[in-house]
């Protein structure tokens, strides 16, 4: 136990937690009525709801924001499962999170500092390794290394993908047209969208949409020759997406890793100081501060539905909380399939919801390590070590990852996304300590079609860390406690059906309009007063807050109250 | 298992031995992957040698290529906008290359070293481009960056320090010319070509020979007051001269992102290299509808009023905007403030007057001066001992 | 000097389409083949002595009503031996899976499968119908569009607004996404869902969870839009439709030459000026029109070095992997399928038991590898057309076989016995004792298909029929609306819009292109 990790621990939610959060049993036990009658509810604390919840209330709304587990976050976590270390166990880095958003809703203030990380490494079989470095030329020399042709390319590739970065970026911000309306507004919308693509010239719009429907192999194909220079960037087109780097639709998926920034550095990636449990509980005290309130330990059972409107939650307790507007952070699966009733919904909106795909297919390992461990053929100060670390040194061995998911079962040579971040963030383990975050693409949700059992658990760990140790000599023997979850471990905690970390895949037919499904993809319900602003809607996953953001203005619009919710983004 | 660390680091050129040394100023830049130094001593001085005396310039990061085979002249004929047919054995051209829109990617030299056998030069890198126009050619392209290292020797006593420094006859070979000397039991090619628009050489050797060509070459100077230049000087002495930069002046077409944002040929003031008579390169499609229907933009060049030079400003006309500046400098031989402007058309012919909107700030005072400006016909700084043959001697 | 207004290279279907309509609007017109036939993938073979066989496409199920009217193909000697017939499911214990035009039976089909099916297959119908408007016409263009890209927009957007809300919005949903997941909302039958989706990757380079599939299902029901309610069988095999086609194609003035190969396609300043056969023969023309794909046609007939860089680049970037190999046998008697009902072995027959079956067989091809347990798509042509076998009696087997790559590590050699082995051994355990019955085989990989055909990769459609290989990226912006960027030359086969498989709307549209731009085409 150290006692430094814990004064640096004062923006992690735990502190937040102990301070301020009420606890529904002790609520229940007033019994005043009144406090249970809010303006609007919130169901789930992940960083979308206390962005919307905090929306709602800067514009005057009574908001609570329910939360099942007893601590915030959701899936923007940071917690505290072996003494003295600090995992961000589910989400673990930085960059998608809206600056506008930041900005908007205080965050630094509250304590959010996100720090941007260099570096980024794929080990190689054969011992050498190509990595990613921050300086321009560097990295230029780096790529020549392995290719002279690549480096040149790789130009060529930067502008081509941030063609279709732009043609994004103003539009996260922003609910997403319906094409088969025929109001002012969408039609507006629709042809801001039209407009964009129409900018971009007829060649570049046929480039643009071969774009959007290709794979991000066959994409890195057209650019590159070196197959670990393909594989360190193919690996983005498919984290957290139940796709191989050759299906088709995953190219697009990439730009899910280029549209964020840190500091105006567009596709730059941060970790949030504190681990991502520092990101919501910003949020939660910028919520607090516009008077909202959080109550954890609160497990809704149901949306309460009379006369076709919400008029509330009931909580598995017993206890009801009252609210005109009812917004759900949980997935589409869990909104419409577990607290709400069929019979409150119209039938295409169930059977939507039953064939939403929110496959789960990646998995995780948080580790303690008694000291940083060595890799070969990399110093341990190398500014490489910063980044993110991979394993995958062609895009074959992805590929042949995902056919064991296919299959039914873990990837026994996993694509693995490592980082550890206490080289950069002092507070998250004690001092000369490090904590190791793996991402690990591809693992099931169910074991050839069957529950995990701690076998599984105990094989899909010993696939991943056999996997690190081979480029690793002292890894295994730093290992002080590891924490492995597959999609059964992400689910139960963080309540993503299927352990899907976007809330739903990211595949076109659940993007934009079609997210979560045709026809409710503007964060109202089929229910009068009910809303959704997780990622399971429009733009989607990652620690983006945009969801939660639009969302609210879309609520905010409804109860046509003043709506100061940051739309829209200038590209320059 | 070694660590590559040396792999990952900015290389260093040849000459870098005898440069760090001699960058007294200990300041430093980066030069596609190599480092250079901006400033060896004194900017105004690096410059003046130039000018006055010998500089010697580090050319060695310069991308080269080489291209061999029997369709090494089809090939380059395709690839870039001139007839490369006109180059001559042992003669060098400037030229530039576009993508299929007539937008230009970057410009450089060709090096017509033999039969089939040719060598491109260029600031940015190419590779890339130029395999990929390479199919269907039997024609071998290599990178050769770092298997040639290569020397600017520009100056009016240029010639006379490389006569003095053995290269008997050199002082024959006209502009744009090729000659090889004998050099410590390797072959020294001199090119007479530059990028200060003044009399000058370049010298590519083999890296191995690169420290004791400098040695000679700075034992031979001496007595005629040679000096190493950096980046800086030489960005004065090109925008005198009026030589455009890839990345400065241009986006080259593959790395623009905004569309609109690249540039033709025409509108870079560059119409003398397109032969449009070719019956086939990349571009030309787009470059005869470009001719029919007129171009977007115009290069000019800019005598601005006054001694500050117009970085980054607006030029206006009637108080409208129509053009911006991508280069400017105080040229202290031709004492004239230069700017290179991209006009929107129909601005920029010959003579036009124009208004520079400068600010340029003394004690952190700022000052907005809207200077006028008019378009010159040529480049300020063009001496006649650039082109005559003999070289003029010193 | 032009000795034709028009020469066309090649003489498969979409370039004698092509060549009728502008042979029936006064050109003067010269198709040249490199075989010594005409009809290109629409041929039939003798593979053994006595015996012929379909020896590419084997099935015809989209051809165009419009271009069977046009070309009046039933007068110049088109016969069908069979029409609407039923696809198969084999099941190894007999209990088959019959679809016959939208009617299930058998493997223990119950009400909602069948209910199920109409519901489903009503409404893709609607979708295919609204696909068919797109492919009667050119690709129009979206920014540089002009009038009459503009209509076909307009049209589109109309048909997609017409569907209503919830098609439309289906529609938008399912097109970019794969059969698996659409089978999965759908059916519950596995081998239902293996035969459905088996139709979305057909020719491709794909499996049932790739995405894009459904967009190939699609596709493939064009042909009921066409009014073909299921395969059909031509007499004489599809070598039928080639022949009937050049017959056609005569009578309206078309001249052909058969066994000349045209070595270029001469260039001068841009423009096309006419072909160099092999052998040296110049013939000039004001068009040249390739009916070959679009990478034989720039890499090997026009030459990358005459082309601009940046369309080098796209053509071989152009996606042209097969997975596809195709089996002949000559069998000395019908073989007997587990408990398959004698009237129902002339129908299409199909090995796909579920659609992870179909999945692991792809999956070997991405490595370059072939499929331990391939799908097939089988069909005894003789069983309705006697006349393709040696003697009464002898039977012709032909299938579709996925997945086989183009080449595996270290070439076909050994492997190709290997993996005919592999391909009898399954048929074996569906017809047992078929390895008896076999008299001659012949497997064509990927390879073969190529050589024989002249298709790059030996990909049926001429690159794969995937969303970003479609419609204006078919086959690249510069080239998508069958002008291409060397005046005077013309693609109409089936990589450009809108595809591949017997449909000749390609040719019929390149046609209608050339034709429109009068002189200054």
């Amino acid at each position: 136990m150290n006692e430094h990790s814990f004064e640096n621990w004062t923006v992690g939610c735990q502190a937040w937690h102990s301070r301020s959060v009420i606890h529904s049993a002790e609520r229940a036990r007033k019994r005043v009525t009144e406090m249970n009658k809010y303006d609007a509810i919130v169901i789930g604390a992940g960083h979308n709801g206390l962005t919307n919840a905090a929306y709602l209330a800067k514009a005057g709304l009574k908001v609570a924001v329910l939360e099942r587990n007893s601590y915030i976050g959701g899936a923007t976590v940071s917690r505290e499962l072996y003494e003295g270390w600090t995992y961000s166990n589910c989400s673990y880095v930085c960059s998608l999170l809206r600056p506008e958003l930041v900005r908007d809703l205080e965050l630094p203030r509250h304590g959010l500092q996100v720090v941007p990380y260099g570096g980024g490494v794929t080990y190689k079989r054969d011992g050498d390794h190509y990595g990613n470095f921050y300086d321009h030329e560097r990295q230029y020399r780096e790529m020549a290394r392995h290719s002279p042709r690549d480096a040149n390319a790789y130009e060529r590739y930067t502008a081509d993908v941030m063609k279709q970065t732009r043609l994004i970026r103003p539009f996260l911000l922003k609910r997403p047209p319906d094409p088969t309306s025929l109001k002012l507004r969408d039609l507006k919308d629709l042809a801001e969208y039209g407009k964009a693509f129409m900018g971009l010239g007829e060649e570049g719009l046929v480039e643009a949409l071969k774009f959007w429907t290709k794979s991000v192999g066959d994409f890195l194909d057209e650019y590159f020759e070196s197959d670990v220079i393909k594989a360190h960037m193919g690996g983005s087109g498919i984290i957290g997406t139940a796709l191989g780097v050759y299906s088709p639709g995953t190219a697009y998926v990439l730009l899910h890793h280029y549209m964020g920034d840190v500091d105006g550095n567009v596709g730059a990636w941060g970790f949030a100081r504190g681990g991502m449990g520092s990101v919501s509980a910003a949020l939660a005290k910028s919520l607090q501060a516009f008077g909202g309130d959080i109550i954890c330990d609160a497990d809704v059972d149901q949306i309460i539905v009379r006369n076709g409107a919400t008029k509330g939650v009931a909580l598995k307790d017993g206890t009801e909380y009252h609210a005109d507007v009812v917004v759900s952070n949980l997935d589409p699966k869990r909104t419409f399939l577990d607290v709400m009733d069929a019979g409150d919904l119209p039938a295409d909106v169930v059977k939507k919801a039953q064939n939403f795909k929110i496959r789960g297919s990646s998995g995780k390992l948080n580790i303690a390590l008694d000291g940083l461990p060595t890799f070969h053929g990399l110093d341990k100060r190398s500014p490489l070590m910063l980044g993110d670390m991979h394993f995958s040194d062609s895009l074959e061995r992805i590929e042949r990852a995902y056919d064991d998911w296919k299959d039914g079962t873990w990837s026994k040579d996993p694509y693995l996304d490592m980082l550890i971040p206490t080289q950069t963030d002092p507070t998250m383990a004690p001092p000369g300590k490090h904590m190791m975050t793996v991402f690990v693409q591809y693992c099931p949700p169910l074991v050839n079609g069957r529950d995990w059992t701690e076998e599984d658990k105990s094989g899909f760990q010993k696939s991943v860390i056999d996997q690190i140790a081979k480029h690793s000599p002292d890894f295994k023997d730093l290992i002080l406690h590891c924490e492995t979850r597959t999609p059964k471990e992400i689910e139960a905690e963080a309540g993503l059906t299927e352990g899907n970390i976007f809330q739903g895949e990211l595949t076109f037919d659940q993007l934009l309009f079609n997210r979560p499904f045709p026809g409710y993809a503007q964060y109202r319900g089929p229910v009068k007063g009910m809303y959704m602003c997780g990622s399971g809607t429009h733009p989607g996953g990652g620690v983006m807050a945009a969801p939660g953001a639009n969302a609210a203005r879309e609520i905010l619009e409804d109860l046509r109250k003043p709506n100061t919710v940051p739309e829209g983004y200038p590209d320059d | 298992m070694n660590n590559h660390s040396d792999a990952r680091m900015l290389l260093r050129t040849p000459f870098h031995s005898r440069i760090e040394p001699a960058c007294e100023l200990n300041c430093w830049g980066t030069w596609k992957g190599y480092t250079t130094p901006n400033a060896y001593t004194d900017v105004e001085l690096e410059y003046f040698a130039i000018r006055s005396t010998t500089g010697v310039f580090d050319l060695s990061p310069m991308g080269k290529y080489r291209v061999i085979g029997p369709d090494a002249e089809a090939y380059l004929n395709r690839l870039v906008t001139r007839d490369v047919s006109k180059i001559r054995e042992k003669r060098v051209g400037y030229t530039v290359w576009c993508d299929d829109d007539g937008q230009v990617l970057d410009d450089g030299t060709i090096f017509h070293l033999g039969p089939n056998d040719y060598r491109i030069c260029a600031y940015a890198r190419a590779i890339d481009w130029l395999l990929w126009s390479a199919m269907g050619f039997d024609v071998d392209i290599q990178e050769e960056t770092a298997d040639v290292a290569a020397l600017a020797v520009q100056g009016p006593t240029s010639c006379s320090t490389l006569l003095a420094m053995g290269l008997d006859g050199l002082d024959q070979l006209k502009p744009f010319g090729i000659e090889y000397f004998a050099f410590e039991g390797t072959e020294l090619m001199v090119s007479r070509t530059g990028f200060t628009g003044d009399l000058g050489y370049e010298l590519w050797i083999d890296p191995s020979k690169a420290e004791c060509l400098w040695d000679r070459l700075f034992e031979a100077g001496a007595p005629y007051l040679i000096k190493p230049f950096g980046t800086d000087a030489l960005e004065m002495a090109r925008v005198e001269t009026g030589f455009l930069q890839a990345g400065v002046d241009f986006v080259p077409a593959e790395e623009a992102v905004r569309r609109g944002r690249s540039r033709s040929p025409f509108e870079l003031g560059l119409d003398w290299l397109v032969d449009l008579e070719k019956p086939l390169f990349n571009g030309r499609r787009a470059l005869l509808q470009e001719k029919a229907e007129g171009s977007r933009y115009r290069f000019a060049i800019l005598d601005v009023e006054g001694n500050k030079p117009a970085h980054n400003s607006f030029i206006l006309k009637n108080g409208k905007q129509v053009g911006t500046v991508t280069s400017a400098a105080w040229c202290p031989t031709a004492k004239t403030n230069v700017a290179f402007a991209q006009l929107q058309m129909p601005h920029g012919a010959v003579g036009e007057e124009l208004v520079a909107e400068i600010y340029y700030q003394r004690e952190l005072h700022w000052t907005k001066v809207l200077a006028p400006c008019k378009v010159l016909a040529a480049p300020v700084f063009d001496p006649p001992r650039r082109r005559q043959t003999p070289a003029v001697p010193f | 000097m032009t000795d034709y207004d028009v020469l066309l290279v090649g003489a498969g279907h979409n370039g004698m389409v092509c060549a009728h309509s502008l042979a029936k609007a006064g050109k003067k017109v010269l198709v040249l083949e490199r075989m010594n036939h005409p009809g290109g993938c629409a041929h039939t073979r003798e593979f053994a002595p006595g015996f012929s066989v379909s020896s590419c496409a084997q099935w015809l199920y989209q051809l165009s009503p419009s271009v069977m009217r046009d070309m009046q193909l039933e007068k110049h000697g088109l016969i069908f031996a069979a029409r609407d017939l039923a696809s198969v499911s084999l099941a190894e214990d007999g209990d088959h899976l019959v679809l016959k035009g939208t009617t299930l039976s058998g493997a223990g089909i119950g009400p909602e499968d069948q209910a199920a099916y109409i519901e489903f297959a009503n409404k893709m119908q609607r979708f295919s119908k609204l696909m068919a408007k797109a492919f009667g016409v050119r690709a129009p263009k979206l920014v540089e569009s002009n009038i009459s890209d503009r209509m076909t927009l307009i049209k589109l957007g109309l048909g997609l607004k017409l569907l209503g809300k919830d098609d439309m919005s289906d529609l938008m949903r399912i097109v970019l996404i794969n059969m698996y997941d659409v089978m999965e909302e759908n059916f519950e039958h596995p081998r239902l869902k293996a035969l459905l989706s088996l139709d979305g990757m057909l020719g491709s380079h794909m499996g049932p969870r790739s995405p894009n599939t459904v967009f190939g299902y699609l596709y493939r029901r064009i042909g009921e839009v066409f009014g073909f309610n299921g395969v059909a069988q031509l007499k004489g095999g599809l070598g039928a439709l080639g022949e009937s086609m050049a017959a056609s194609c005569r009578s309206a003035g078309v001249e052909f030459r058969y066994g000349v190969a045209v070595a270029g396609i001469n260039t001068h300043a841009g423009r096309a000026t006419g072909v160099t056969l092999e052998g040296g023969e110049q013939i000039n023309a004001g068009l040249v029109v390739s009916n070959a794909d679009p990478v034989t046609t720039f890499e090997r007939l026009v030459g990358y070095r005459n082309l601009e860089t940046g369309v080098v680049r796209k053509v071989s970037n152009i996606r042209n992997k097969s997975g596809v190999a195709k089996l002949h046998l000559a069998l000395s008697a019908l073989p007997e399928f587990n408990g398959l009902a004698k009237d129902l072995v002339g129908n299409r027959l199909v090995i796909a038991p579920d659609m992870n079956y179909a999945e692991r067989a792809f999956n070997a091809v991405k490595y370059h590898e072939y499929s331990e347990a391939p799908v097939l798509d089988i069909s005894i042509p003789t069983v309705n057309d006697p006349g393709l076998a040696a003697a009464d009696g002898q039977h012709v087997l032909s299938a579709i076989v996925q997945f086989a790559p183009y080449e595996p590590a270290g070439g076909w050699g050994d492997h190709r016995e290997r993996f005919l082995d592999i391909i009898l051994s399954q048929l074996e355990r569906y017809a047992p004792g078929i390895r008896q019955l076999v008299l001659a085989s012949e497997l064509l990989t990927p390879q073969d298909l190529e050589s024989e055909f002249g298709m790059t990769g030996g990909h049926w459609h001429h690159g794969e029929l995937s969303m970003d290989q479609v419609m204006m990226m078919r086959p690249f912006a510069g080239a998508n609306q069958y002008a291409t960027p060397v005046d005077g030359l013309y693609l109409c086969g089936a990589g450009v819009h809108p595809g591949g498989g017997l449909m000749g709307l390609a040719g019929g549209n390149a046609a209608r292109e050339i034709i429109g731009r009068g002189e200054s085409a």
